[in-house]
């Protein structure tokens, strides 16, 4: 217990399934009832100060995992635990100290915004909310945190609708710091933007998580940024995490198919179109037993159809795979 | 002019600011018109004492059913011998006052009803709905004839009946608003930094609801005068010889054939203000709706 | 509209890029656009050769996707000017007619959009939306026409096409929308395939498969496609020319290997330098800002975000030259 009690966050073994109704083999024959499992054993532990990207395909279960974490959704089973206390039931003061705690950075940063606030009232509401700074003081803290993002003080008056989409984003990384958070989650915080543009927020957020400590839980599903941003990767698949481990050990050496997979599908510089991984992610309902990349991975053999791989441990490095990709040993 | 940012319905707004706006009657000269139109009834209702030329209830026996005329009476006379133009810019008076009144009460109505509903959900929200549905099971005016007959007549009876009658209309639509607000992620993201449920609503989804809703309150203005002269024109609204549009156009339907203008003074100037108020409020929906937003 | 471009030509005689090869299938030269006081596009040029393929690059504001629309003739005239030429198969595009466009748009040239979702109507059926332009455009059957649709959903890698035909765009995922509108798009036959960034809303595996299917299927027809993209590397990938565009102005142009692996304009330069590989260590982003459309500035629009801008390039607009290997706008180039 004392040596883990210093992780803001763990999983253990977290699931999350939605019952999704009857399927309907016609209209008057009863369907079996249909469970769709967004989350399936995630285990995963953000200790402080560390950065941690969550990457995968869309439908592979990062949004859910997101909600969990925030306490938005609570886990069907397992359990999701902040500063070891279950999430879903933080009440009273540890409530509060995991509002203060814990910053969402949204992927739809000018949905996240009231269009009827000004900026310097989106900074400051995290402020005024949990009573961290004299209202005298207000507008210089609101200046000095969006001047930490980039951000002319004169913006204060502004309203969203009136900023860039970069701007927008500057002013959503502000207002996450207002409380002075000890993890920023960020839910595809950059994507969506101009690769100028891209590129600021990254060094913006990258500065920021190494200059203050704060542990930083990326969704992406770009493994350049995920490569950039964070010492840390977990790689998802519907609903498991299929790998994760140090992001450059993994994405240069990968041992599951699967991140291999995604490594080429990327874009490089001159290199010829990689063959593209077949077919799309499955559905997340009634999953077939053995592995669930089977269906796609050019490495499957037989057993691979039959036996559902466990996420083991190899050094420092997790995968999930009966047949992981050969690579160099040096490390882990 | 740029901290005054005023609404648009619906959430992915564009600034409206007041410069907007000007620049928009600009570049648009019907609106620009009706503008002028709807302010010159709204300052001849306010000043009418010292615009029209008679009271309105003078009857000038000598001068009964005068046809429009340079004159002392420029549009004539009715049956009672009463200035036509006095009496029309008085009725102007009656037209805003209900108007507004009717749509004071339907909007407000409608705004305690759609947020409760919206804000609830479940059996608070369905019974709320259905309660809605049925005040919109009829047209409008029925329900107002209906509200009538169990209020009786006059003025602030008629406001009433039709403010009533508006509030399933604008139930709706707020209910629409608050739904689409409560899903936006600033709502949840107050939620997570523990922002009470009550201060979200007043902060977050009110401020977002009541812009929209005041843009449709614009458009529901000349219904809601359509509504009241309608009323009036049955003979079940304000009573004679309240100087009501209306009951003006009531009284001289029987001289149509020989004496048009009678009807015709007060059809025309509920007519004109009608057409104007329209004008004015598409051209605040178009300015405001970014739904309606035609692409640069 | 003349008045609008008021723009210091550099040289109006030689205007034709040098670049042009003579079996080009589109050349656009010298093409202007102004919306009103602003001037969208500045004097751009290129040519695309038959089978080959080009990427439009550059932030958004640069006028990529502005190009792609005066191509397949939907920019809202008469509300903008148009100047230059553009030469497809020698008929002028720029003053083509819409009974012109009739006979081009959906037949000879094809456009992809980024949106599938939003491209394909909802309420009718994949097959219904994929029957239509062969049916109209090539003059087939009903039955002829569903034959054809089948052979093209299975072209593009949609299992089950016979019954994806009676699916509605929503039954269908991102990537399968986009997999259909690039169908309905080939559906004709087109010589110039517009691919206005196909796969920005989509998975990177997604991407790959599209971005190859895209490729495979107008090389097998012979056809030229223009990408509008904002990811240097997948143009790299992709595409053999490139134009890179800044504020409507062409910074720098030709082959893609050539741009791209020495790029000389201090602008490709840094939209390099913003792209994100593997191993990038540091980055170092371009200033923020955008381009100003005021017509009447002169100059390189470029120049107040451009760390080496000379006194001169805010003051004089730089002639687009031929210089090792590609065409370059640039006072001060790189190295």
């Amino acid at each position: 217990m004392s040596a883990t009690s210093t992780d803001i966050f763990r999983l253990l073994d977290v699931e999350k399934t939605y019952d999704i109704g009857r399927a309907s083999a016609s209209l008057f024959g009863a369907g079996k009832r249909r469970k769709l499992a967004a989350l399936d054993g995630v285990r995963l532990t953000v200790k402080p100060g560390e950065s941690l990207a969550l990457v995968g395909e869309s439908g592979s279960g990062k949004t859910t995992l997101l909600r969990v974490l925030l306490g938005l959704t609570a886990p069907t089973d397992g359990r999701a635990l902040f500063r070891e206390k279950e999430i879903a039931e933080l009440k009273g003061d540890d409530r509060d100290r995991f509002a203060r705690d814990v910053a969402l950075i949204y992927q739809d940063a000018r949905g996240s915004l009231n269009p009827r606030m000004t900026v310097l009232d989106l900074v400051a509401e995290p402020l005024d909310h949990h009573g961290l700074c004299p209202r005298a003081e207000r507008r210089d803290r609101v200046a000095a945190l969006l001047q930490r993002v980039g951000l002319p003080a004169e913006m204060m008056g502004r309203y969203t609708s009136a900023l860039s989409g970069g701007q927008v984003r500057r002013v959503a990384i502000a207002r996450a710091l207002a409380s002075n958070p000890s993890v920023l989650v960020a839910d595809e915080a950059v994507s969506g933007l101009d690769v100028s543009t891209q590129a600021q927020l990254l060094k913006l957020l990258r500065d920021l998580q190494r200059d203050m400590g704060v542990s930083l839980v990326f969704i992406t599903h770009d493994l350049g940024v995920a490569a950039y941003l964070c010492e840390r990767i977990a790689v998802m698949y519907l609903g498991r995490i299929v790998e994760t481990g140090a992001t450059r050990e993994v994405l240069t050496a990968p041992a599951h198919p699967y991140t291999r997979a995604l490594l080429n599908a990327s874009p490089k510089f001159f290199a010829p179109i990689a063959e593209p991984l077949p077919g799309e992610i499955p559905s997340p309902i009634d999953l077939p037993k053995g592995c669930r990349f089977a269906g796609r991975c050019v490495e499957a053999r037989d057993d691979c159809r039959l036996t559902d791989p466990a996420l083991r441990a190899d050094g420092a490095r997790a995968f999930a795979c009966l047949h992981p990709l050969d690579r160099p040993r040096a490390l882990g | 002019m740029a901290d005054v940012t005023l609404p648009a319905a619906g959430l992915r707004r564009r600034p409206a600011t007041l410069a907007g706006v000007w620049a928009y009657a600009r570049s648009h000269v019907w609106f620009l018109i009706a503008c002028a139109v709807a302010l010159a009834y709204v300052l001849a209702a306010a000043f009418a004492p010292w615009v029209a030329p008679h009271a309105p209830t003078d009857q000038d026996m000598m001068n009964f059913m005068s046809p429009p005329a340079w004159g002392p009476h420029l549009l004539g006379t009715d049956s009672f011998g009463q200035d036509l133009l006095s009496r029309t810019i008085y009725g102007a008076r009656y037209a805003l006052a209900i108007g507004l009144g009717a749509v004071a009460i339907g909007a407000f109505g409608g705004l305690v009803i759609g947020m409760a509903a919206g804000l609830s959900g479940g059996a608070v929200e369905w019974a709320l709905m259905r309660f809605v549905d049925a005040l919109l099971a009829l047209p409008s005016l029925i329900m107002a004839i209906a509200f009538i007959s169990i209020l009786g007549q006059g003025v602030d009876k008629v406001v009433l009946a039709v403010g009533v009658a508006l509030i399933g209309p604008f139930s709706r639509t707020v209910r629409g608003d608050v739904l689409q607000v409560k899903a936006q992620a600033f709502v949840e993201a107050a939620g997570l930094m523990g922002v009470k449920r009550l201060m979200v609503v007043w902060r977050h989804v009110l401020p977002n609801v009541i812009f929209p809703l005041a843009v449709q309150a614009t458009i529901r203005v000349s219904y809601a005068i359509l509504v009241s002269s309608g009323l009036s024109f049955l003979g079940i609204g304000v009573t004679p010889p309240t100087p009501d549009w209306g009951l003006m156009i009531a009284e001289g339907r029987s001289f149509v054939s020989f004496a048009p203008w009678i009807a015709g003074v007060p059809g025309a100037a509920l007519a004109i203000l009608l057409i104007a108020l329209s004008v004015v409020g598409d051209g605040v929906r178009e300015q405001f709706d970014p739904k309606l937003k035609k692409e640069a | 509209m003349a008045a609008a471009l008021a723009i210091p030509r550099s040289d109006p005689a030689g205007a034709t890029p040098a670049a042009a090869p003579a079996d080009a299938l589109l050349r656009v030269e010298n093409l202007s656009l102004t919306r009103g006081e602003k001037l969208i596009l500045d004097d751009v040029s290129f040519a695309l050769k038959r089978g080959a393929t080009l990427a439009l690059v550059g932030e958004s504001g640069a006028g990529k996707s502005t190009i792609a629309l005066a191509l397949i003739g939907l920019l809202a005239r008469p509300q903008v000017g148009l100047d230059g030429r553009m030469l497809f198969d020698g008929a002028d595009l720029a003053t083509s007619s819409e009974r012109d466009w009739l006979r081009l748009r959906g037949r000879r040239i094809s456009m992809i959009f980024q949106d599938a979702s939003s491209a394909l109507n909802p309420c009718f059926t994949v097959g219904a939306q994929l029957m239509t332009p062969l049916r109209r455009l090539l003059g087939l059957s009903k039955a002829q026409a569903r034959k054809r649709a089948v052979e093209l959903l299975e072209g593009v890698g949609l299992s089950d096409a016979e019954s994806r035909l009676d699916a509605y765009p929503h039954q269908l995922s991102g990537g399968m929308q986009q997999r259909v509108m690039i169908a309905i798009a080939l559906s004709t036959n087109p010589e110039l395939l517009l691919a206005d960034e196909p796969t920005s809303a989509l998975d990177v595996t997604i991407q790959a498969q599209i971005v190859r299917l895209i490729l495979d299927e107008t090389r097998k027809r012979g056809a030229s496609c223009i990408f509008v993209l904002h990811d240097l590397a997948l143009a790299s990938q992709a595409c053999d020319e490139i134009v890179v565009l800044y504020g409507g102005q062409v910074m720098e142009a030709g082959p893609a290997e050539t741009v791209l692996r020495e790029p000389l304009h201090p602008y490709t330069v840094g939209l390099k330098a913003c792209v994100l590989e593997i191993d990038t260590e540091e980055l170092e982003p371009l200033p923020s800002g955008s381009p100003s459309f005021a017509s009447k500035r002169p100059g390189c629009r470029f120049a107040p975000r451009c760390a080496s801008a000379l006194e001169k390039c805010a003051g004089e607009k730089p002639p687009l030259i031929e210089t090792r290997g590609r065409r370059l706008a640039c006072w001060n180039p790189v190295a």
